[in-house]
C-alpha cells in the first residue's frame, strides 16, 4: 500500500500541489523576514493577508481585471503595513498585541466588507496559468514547474530577489543593522525609524500580495476568513527558515509538500485515520523548528522598542 | 507618553470592536410597512446564532434561507428573526445566545451542535423562553432540561441519491470526495455517498479526502486538485470551504454533487445536483408546538420523506434522462423504506 506513494503520478501530484500551496506563505515569509530583520514582529500577517484577498477579489471582480486587483491588493498591504508600523515604531506600542490587534481588524473588515459588498461567495476569472514556452514541453518536470499562473511564478523569484537585497546592498545592512543593533545603526546616521517603516511597509504589500494570490490566482473565491490562519504558519516559518529568502523557500515548500502527501495518503486510502494525515504537516513543522532554530540567530533586537539614548 | 498609550488602547480598542461587529454581523430583518391589521397580535420572534456566514452556500445559509422562506410564508408582521453569524468562537456563541434569551425572543436558534454544552447552562436561566440546537438529537431531558428542541438532518439519503448520480457519470469509476472533519454531519452524508455509488457500481472506487478544517478553501482546493490526478470524473464535498474544490471541478471540467445549500451559482456548467436543506419543515414544527406551550423536550428530522431534503438538479446541466430516473428511483426506494442509505 505504502509503495502506492512512489508511483511518478503521485510524486508529480505532491510536487505540482506542495508548488502551489506554497506561493501564498512564500509571499508573506518574504516580508515578514524584512520587517523582522529590523526588529519588528507583525502578527497582523493573515489579517493583512485577508485584506489583501478581499481588495484583489473586489477589484478583479469588478472591473474584470485581475491586475488592477493585483494592484488594490498591494495598495492595501501597503496601508496596512503603514498601519502596524505607525503603532509599533511611532507609538512605540507592544508588537505582539498590536499584530494580534491587526490581525482581528483584517479579519473583520473583510469579512463586514465582503458582507456588504458581495453578499455570497462569487467566482472570478483571475491569474491564468502561464505556459514557459519549451520548458513546460518537458515530459515530467514541465507541467509541475513551467505551467502555473503568474503570481505563483513571482513568488519564486522573489527568493533570489530578497537575497540580493538583503546581502548585497546597502539598504540590506542597513535593515540587519537596525534589527541587531539600533543604537549603533543610529549613532552611525542610520534612521531606523525610516528603515522600520520601509520594511513593515514592504512586509504588508508583501502578506497583501500574498492574500491576493489565492483570491485572484490560486482559488479565484472569496469567503469569510479565507487564509484560515496562513499567515500564523508564516509567522512560524519565519522562524524556521532562520530569517533567510533561502530558508523560507524550503519552510514554504516543506510544510507545503508534507500537506500535499497527507491528501495523497488520504486519496489512496492507505490506513492512517485522516486525523493524524492531517496534523502531519503541522507536527514535522514544530519538529523541525526545534531542530532548525538553535543553529540560527534571531535578531537581537527583535521586538525591542527602540528609544534614542537608552541603548 | 501617556496620551500616546491611551490613543493605541483606543485604537485597539476599535479593531476589536471591526473585528466583533464583522465576524459576526448582527442584523435585523427589516419589516416593510405592514398595513395595520385588525387584529394586532405579537409577532413571533426567533433569534438563531450561526457558526459561518449566512451566505457561505452551506450549513448557515440553508438556517437563512428557512427563516426568510417561513417569514415570506407567514408576513413580517406575523414572524420577525435576527441572527448573528460568522460564531466560530463557541464563548462568544453563548454571549450571543445568552443576550436573545434575555430580550425576550420566543426561540433562540444555536445553529451548532458545538454549542450543546453553553445551551445547558443558559436554558435552565430563561425558563420561558424556547431553545433549538443542531444538527443532533440530544435536547438534554436527561438532564432536566425542559425547553430545548433538537433537529438534524438524515443527510446520508441525499448522500445516497448523490451517489447514484455520480457512479453512473462516472466514467473512470473513480469519485473524490471532499469533506471537513469526519464527524457529524459530513461523515453521514460522505456515507451515504459511498453506499449510493458502491449500490450502483460495486467496482467503483470512492476516494476520501478529509482537510481536517471547515474554513481551509486553498487546502479544499488542492484535495479536489488531488482526486482529479488520481483520475477522478466525479466529485462531491460537504461544508463551506468546498468552494475552493468547486472551482477545481469548474476548471477541470469535472462533475461536482453538492449538498446542504445549492451551489448551482459557482458553477452552472459542472453542478449536476444539489441536496437542499429545508428546515422551515422542522422549524414549522417547532413554532407550532411553542404557541401550543410545549417548549423543549423533542427532537425533529428533515430527510427526503417530509421534503425536509430536496434533491435540486441544475437545469442547465444536461443530466441524461436514464441517470435522472435512477435518481428519482432512490429517493422514492429510500422514503418507501426499500433503500437504506447506511449500510
Amino acid at each position: 500500500m505504502i509503495s502506492d506513494l512512489f508511483t511518478p503520478m503521485v510524486i508529480i501530484g505532491i510536487l505540482a500541489s506542495g508548488i502551489r500551496l506554497a506561493t501564498p506563505y512564500l509571499y508573506a515569509t518574504i516580508g515578514e523576514t524584512f520587517g523582522q530583520l529590523s526588529g519588528v514582529l507583525n502578527l497582523g500577517v493573515d489579517g493583512i493577508m485577508l485584506m489583501g484577498a478581499f481588495s484583489g477579489f473586489y477589484v478583479t471582480y469588478m472591473t474584470d481585471n485581475y491586475w488592477l486587483g493585483l494592484l488594490a491588493a498591494i495598495l492595501t498591504g501597503a496601508l496596512m503595513g503603514l498601519m502596524m508600523a505607525f503603532i509599533s515604531v511611532t507609538l512605540k506600542s507592544e508588537q505582539g498585541i498590536s499584530g494580534i490587534g491587526l490581525y482581528l481588524f483584517g479579519l473583520g473588515l473583510s469579512d463586514l466588507l465582503f458582507q456588504v459588498s458581495l453578499g455570497t461567495v462569487k467566482t472570478v476569472s483571475g491569474f491564468p496559468p502561464i505556459d514557459i514556452p519549451i520548458l513546460s514541453d518537458i515530459p515530467v518536470i514541465g507541467p509541475i514547474f513551467f505551467q502555473q499562473n503568474l503570481l505563483v511564478y513571482g513568488a519564486y523569484l522573489m527568493v533570489p530577489i530578497a537575497t540580493f537585497i538583503l546581502n548585497k546592498t546597502t539598504w540590506g545592512l542597513k535593515i540587519k543593522s537596525v534589527g541587531q543593533n539600533p543604537a549603533a545603526a543610529d549613532a552611525l546616521g542610520v534612521s531606523v525609524t525610516a528603515v522600520r517603516y520601509a520594511t513593515v511597509t514592504l512586509g504588508g504589500i508583501f502578506s497583501g500580495v500574498a492574500g491576493a494570490s489565492l483570491s485572484i490566482a490560486l482559488l479565484n473565491v472569496f469567503q469569510q476568513n479565507l487564509t484560515s490562519g496562513m499567515g500564523f504558519i508564516a509567522v512560524a516559518l519565519v522562524y524556521f527558515g532562520g530569517w533567510r529568502p533561502i530558508g523560507m523557500l524550503w519552510g514554504s515548500l516543506l510544510f507545503s509538500s508534507v500537506n500535499a502527501l497527507q491528501l495523497w495518503v488520504q486519496t489512496l486510502g492507505l490506513p492512517i485515520p485522516s486525523d493524524f494525515a492531517t496534523m502531519m504537516p503541522y507536527v514535522l513543522t514544530i519538529l523541525a523548528l526545534i531542530f532548525a532554530v538553535r543553529k540560527v540567530s534571531v535578531p537581537a533586537a527583535l521586538t525591542k522598542i527602540f528609544e534614542r539614548g537608552e541603548g | 507618553m501617556k496620551k500616546v498609550t491611551i490613543f493605541v488602547s483606543l485604537l485597539l480598542v476599535a479593531a476589536f470592536l471591526l473585528a466583533a461587529c464583522g465576524g459576526g454581523a448582527t442584523e435585523t430583518t427589516e419589516a416593510p410597512e405592514a398595513p395595520p391589521t385588525e387584529v394586532a397580535a405579537e409577532p413571533f420572534k426567533v433569534a438563531v446564532v450561526m457558526p459561518s456566514s449566512i451566505s457561505d452556500l452551506a450549513f448557515s445559509q440553508s438556517m437563512y434561507d428557512a427563516l426568510v422562506a417561513i417569514q415570506n410564508e407567514m408576513g413580517a408582521e406575523n414572524f420577525e428573526f435576527v441572527y448573528t453569524d460568522g460564531m466560530f468562537v463557541v464563548d462568544d456563541a453563548a454571549a450571543a445566545i445568552r443576550d436573545y434569551a434575555s430580550q425576550g425572543y420566543n426561540l433562540v436558534i444555536a445553529h451548532g451542535s458545538q454549542y450543546g454544552s453553553s445551551l445547558v447552562e443558559i436554558a435552565p436561566d430563561f425558563p420561558e423562553t424556547s431553545f433549538a440546537h443542531g444538527t443532533t438529537v440530544d435536547t438534554f431531558t436527561d438532564q432536566g432540561i425542559t425547553n430545548v428542541f433538537a433537529y438534524e438532518a438524515r443527510s446520508e439519503e441525499g448522500g445516497y441519491v448523490n451517489g447514484v448520480m455520480a457512479a453512473l457519470l462516472s466514467a473512470s469509476n473513480i469519485i473524490g470526495v471532499v469533506g471537513p472533519i469526519e464527524t457529524g454531519d459530513a461523515k453521514l452524508y460522505v456515507d451515504g455517498f459511498k453506499a449510493g455509488v458502491l449500490a450502483t457500481k460495486p467496482d467503483a472506487q470512492v476516494n476520501v479526502n478529509w482537510t481536517g478544517s471547515f474554513s481551509d478553501v486553498a487546502l479544499a482546493s488542492e484535495a479536489a486538485q488531488t482526486h482529479v490526478n488520481a483520475g477522478a470524473d466525479a466529485l462531491t464535498g460537504t461544508a463551506q470551504m468546498v468552494v475552493g474544490a468547486v472551482g477545481v471541478a469548474k476548471e477541470k471540467g469535472v462533475a461536482w454533487f453538492a449538498t446542504q445549500s445549492n451551489q448551482e451559482s459557482l458553477a452552472p456548467e459542472i453542478v449536476v445536483a444539489s441536496q437542499v436543506y429545508k428546515w422551515d419543515v422542522v422549524l414549522k414544527q417547532i413554532i407550532d408546538l411553542i404557541n401550543q406551550g410545549t417548549l423543549g423536550g423533542q427532537s425533529f428530522v428533515i430527510d427526503l420523506e417530509n421534503k425536509g431534503e430536496v434533491i435540486e438538479y441544475n437545469a442547465g446541466y444536461a443530466l441524461p434522462e436514464d441517470v435522472k430516473a435512477a435518481a428519482e428511483a432512490a429517493i422514492q426506494g429510500i422514503i418507501d423504506g426499500t433503500i437504506t442509505p447506511l449500510p
